[in-house]
């Protein structure tokens, strides 16, 4: 089974669409040549029998945008959905055509909350060329026409012309500038239930994925990088693995690795393990996790901490206050784990470059093949594929299809790298480490006068895009405490931040730095509201008293979870974070079965301000709270001399089947009232789940575990 | 060499028979259905079934299954799709999807052992399997669904 080099197409309506089955096999997946399909504008491409081709220029690594984003363009071309296929974007043609096709980076949540207007656009360019184009063959006013259901209509004489049949006319036809696009309840195609377009493939086994390709002639790799972060390779004896089955190749992967290449990967995997390396670890002797923490939490009291947002004097405050509470958390290094470990397919030859990715960012890919290889990037062919996961790590982070392609030139085939689970878990960009220290003073009736936040981590930015460090501070480190995203009202405040770089790379992590300050933020929250003497609910409902949209949330969560009223030995605990302008509640309850944590429910209530698809942003909450729940759970990678000490799930656990706890999700869209902001939704169920869940710990123990994760404490017998 | 059946059809292969039966599918056969996830029977990412039990093909050496027959994930449904296969699409259960085929591999052997299991049965069975974008309780309904007609386990 061969992959072309075009894009794949995923159908909408079942076994008609890219996937033939028959006697109990699935065939092929083919690839077409949407070339030779009339394109309408950019996005749009329609066949003679309707086939509508939307193309996407994000990535979807399960957060559904395959569909999300076709929806909104089908919604104001008014085609048959059933006819709509998805296919990815040609990154080559947004690198060396004027970007086309926009911003092609899938981080942040930002699919659906950046690109809804000008796909909607998108789709009524479309319509109005196709309905333009109806009406000149009629010679009727345009006005006269309508457009629905892939047909184009003149009611007055009672004809239609199919899309298909005016495709290749209206093509040639100026896209026109000014639009109208439907208000929100003139949509009849967002926010109702439809099956993900790719639901199909992913249940036959159908080869969707970048690991899957298979290219005439090709070889496979194996690679090991310096077991220790931030060393290099010295020096290693190709001889005697040379004259291993299936070996042809044993090359160096710049400084700091080395591939096995052979017939098959396992022949690769073999021959790698038994291949003598020496490795240059001088740089990272000394970089052990213990230390780090020694030295993050000294960044708390250190000169160069940066100031961030700040309300009145909070100094002043604090030294006023009759009464202090000061406590310091900590978050720990952790690993994407993606289910696909890293993978990229590379053909290099004489000036081409050829590359199969799951990137999250086509671009990005891009430019990392065309500055390691030393080509122009109109010479590089990224040929997108769906990532097994991403959670962030095929972003910024393009080290994979650097490697993938620092192989392939010394190879005159096509080269396969597939990353072992062990190196997958071992060279990661992990979200970072991080201490807080947090200190809030209240008056002598009880209320919070003053609230004061330190931070202590490693910086995303440094690692990955220095360029974003405004005279060394990276402001991101203070998401959740910002002017933008603290939501909370207190007379005086301030958050700061002491910038702290290891040898360990860190990256974009589903929640970003949300998934930490999201934490230390709401598990405060709740000790500050003890002080005050009032409960979770009731404090955060004083503190948010003036923000309608974060009450609404906070309420219904809090109605929906019957909140204050769990049976008898189960204990509730709460948290409200906004992430990318999406308000998200959860409330999880939990027992405790001999000492260890049993959770039982989540309920979550979020307002994204609008929904493209339910049932997908519902499954994206679900994917959300388990991913955060497996982290304050277990998640926890560490390393010693620069060498991570967890490599596969025995010692990196996930959530499992028997631990899945209910989820119950509302959406609750608010539909412009509080503004025109779209909201995103792949990260935004992960950071509340952490807080919540030590707040139920805390309901049902009495004890505060500040630092994550909780497996490191004993519940029955720590203080 | 191996031989062996593989979705009906008796196979060759020219391998050394520690290879493990995933790269025997992934890279001679051509049949990539069948993901690799952790090489360490952890995740269940490459579940088959040998002989219709359900089994991790990261760790087999393809020399012990000389002449059994395997079930991989693109010869699950005899005609057409598995009831589990409609029943994954109805749920929309798959996120990235990557550990899917291993999922449903594994439910189909828990239906063929116990055709209408308890939640109990569920998390016996599906427990090795990961999923990283955390679709379990999906998974769950769709098994339900496959077994009793309806998500939550009620005969419709």
């Amino acid at each position: 089974m061969m992959l072309s080099r075009r894009n794949f197409l995923f159908g909408a309506s079942g076994v008609t669409g890219g996937i033939v089955l028959g006697s109990a096999k699935v065939l092929a997946q083919v690839a077409e040549n949407s070339d030779q399909i009339p394109e309408i504008t950019v996005w749009v491409a329609i066949k003679p029998d309707d086939t509508t081709l939307i193309r996407v220029a994000r990535t979807d690594m399960g957060q559904g945008i395959f569909t999300a984003l076709p929806m909104l363009v089908a919604e104001e071309l008014e085609c048959d959905w059933s006819k709509v296929r998805a296919e990815y974007a040609d990154t080559n043609r947004n690198v060396t055509s004027g970007k086309p096709f926009g911003n092609m980076v899938t981080s942040t949540s930002i699919s659906v909350r950046d690109s809804h207007e000008y796909l909607r656009r998108a789709g009524a360019q479309a319509r109005s060329m196709l309905v333009a184009e109806a009406a000149a063959r009629w010679r009727v006013p345009i006005e006269d026409c309508t457009a629905g259901n892939s047909l184009v209509s003149h009611r007055p004489s009672d004809r239609s012309f199919r899309f298909g049949e005016l495709a290749m006319a209206a093509a040639r036809r100026l896209v026109p500038e000014n639009v109208a696009l439907k208000a929100p309840d003139q949509w009849t195609l967002i926010g109702t239930k439809v099956r993900r377009h790719d639901a199909l493939p992913k249940v036959v086994g159908a080869p969707i994925y970048a690991s899957d390709v298979d290219l005439p002639n090709m070889l496979h790799a194996a690679v090991a990088a310096c077991p220790a972060l931030g060393g290099k390779q010295r020096r290693f004896d190709a001889g005697p693995v040379l004259r291993m089955p299936g070996v042809t190749h044993v090359v160096p992967v710049g400084d700091t690795a080395v591939a096995v290449v052979a017939r098959s990967w396992w022949q690769a995997k073999k021959a790698l393990d038994r291949l003598a390396v020496e490795w240059d670890e001088a740089p990272a002797q000394g970089s052990t996790t213990d230390a780090m923490q020694q030295q993050f939490r000294e960044g708390l009291d250190a000169d160069d901490i940066a100031s961030g947002h700040a309300v009145g004097d909070v100094e002043a405050a604090l030294s006023n206050a009759a009464r202090l509470l000061e406590a310091e958390f900590e978050v720990p290094h952790l690993a994407h784990a993606t289910m696909e470990p890293q993978t990229c397919t590379a053909h290099v030859t004489a000036g081409r470059a050829d590359v199969w990715a799951p990137t999250q960012n086509g671009e990005g890919t891009t430019a990392v093949v065309a500055a390691t290889l030393g080509l122009d990037p109109s010479r590089v062919f990224v040929h997108k594929l769906h990532p097994g996961g991403g959670f962030g790590r095929r972003g910024l982070a393009q080290d994979w299809a650097r490697m993938s392609v620092q192989i392939a030139r010394q190879v005159d085939r096509p080269v396969k790298m597939v990353w072992s689970r062990e190196e997958d878990m071992t060279h990661d960009y992990y979200r970072p480490m991080v201490v807080a220290r947090q200190t809030a003073g209240f008056d002598a009736e009880g209320k919070l006068i003053g609230w004061k936040v330190r931070l202590s981590g490693s910086s995303i930015a440094a690692s990955l895009s220095p360029r974003w460090l405004r005279d060394g501070v990276d402001y991101a480190l203070m998401d959740g405490f910002s002017e933008e995203d603290f939501p909370y009202a207190c007379p005086a405040f301030q958050v700061a931040c002491a910038r702290r770089d290891t040898v360990v790379p860190v990256g974009f992590w589903r929640g970003v730095n949300l998934s930490q300050n999201g934490f230390f933020r709401e598990a405060f929250v709740d000790e500050m509201a003890v002080m005050r003497g009032l409960g979770p609910l009731e404090f955060r409902r004083e503190l948010l008293a003036d923000n309608a949209r974060a009450l609404d949330v906070l309420d219904t969560c809090a109605e929906r979870a019957g909140w204050g009223k769990a049976e008898t030995g189960r204990y509730q605990g709460l948290a409200i974070v906004e992430g990318d302008h999406s308000w998200c509640a959860q409330v999880v309850e939990i027992s405790l079965e001999q000492d260890a944590i049993r959770v039982h429910r989540v309920v979550c209530v979020v307002d994204p301000n609008f929904v493209v698809n339910p049932d997908i942003t519902v499954a994206q909450m679900e994917g959300g709270i388990v991913q955060g729940l497996a982290a304050a759970l277990y998640g926890r990678i560490t390393v010693v001399d620069g060498r991570v000490q967890q490599r596969n799930f025995h010692d990196y656990p996930f959530l499992r089947m028997y631990e899945m706890p209910r989820i119950e999700v509302h959406l609750v869209p608010s539909l412009g009232k509080y503004g025109d902001q779209w909201g995103g939704i792949g990260e935004t169920g992960l950071p509340p789940v952490a807080p919540a869940l030590v707040n139920a710990v805390f309901a049902a123990t009495g004890r505060r575990f500040r630092s994550l994760p909780l497996s490191l404490h004993d519940l029955g017998s720590e203080q | 060499m191996a031989s062996f059946v593989v979705n009906g059809t008796t196979v060759l292969v020219d391998v050394d028979p520690d290879t493990p039966l995933l790269w025997v599918l992934r890279d001679h056969l051509h049949l990539p259905g069948t993901r690799f996830g952790c090489g360490a029977a952890l995740c269940g990412c490459c579940t088959v079934h040998v002989d219709g039990e359900a089994r991790r093909s990261c760790l087999l050496p393809v020399g012990d299954i000389e002449g059994r027959s395997v079930t991989t994930i693109e010869g699950l449904g005899t005609d057409g799709l598995h009831p589990l296969q409609s029943a994954w699409l109805e749920v929309d259960v798959a996120q990235c999807g990557y550990c899917q085929s291993g999922q449903i591999m594994q439910a189909a052997a828990l239906l063929k052992a116990i055709p209408q299991p308890t939640d109990q049965d569920i998390d016996d069975a599906m427990t090795g399997n990961l999923c990283r974008c955390g679709t379990y309780q999906r998974v769950r309904q769709a098994i339900k669904l496959a077994a009793f007609g309806s998500i939550d386990g009620v005969p419709r």
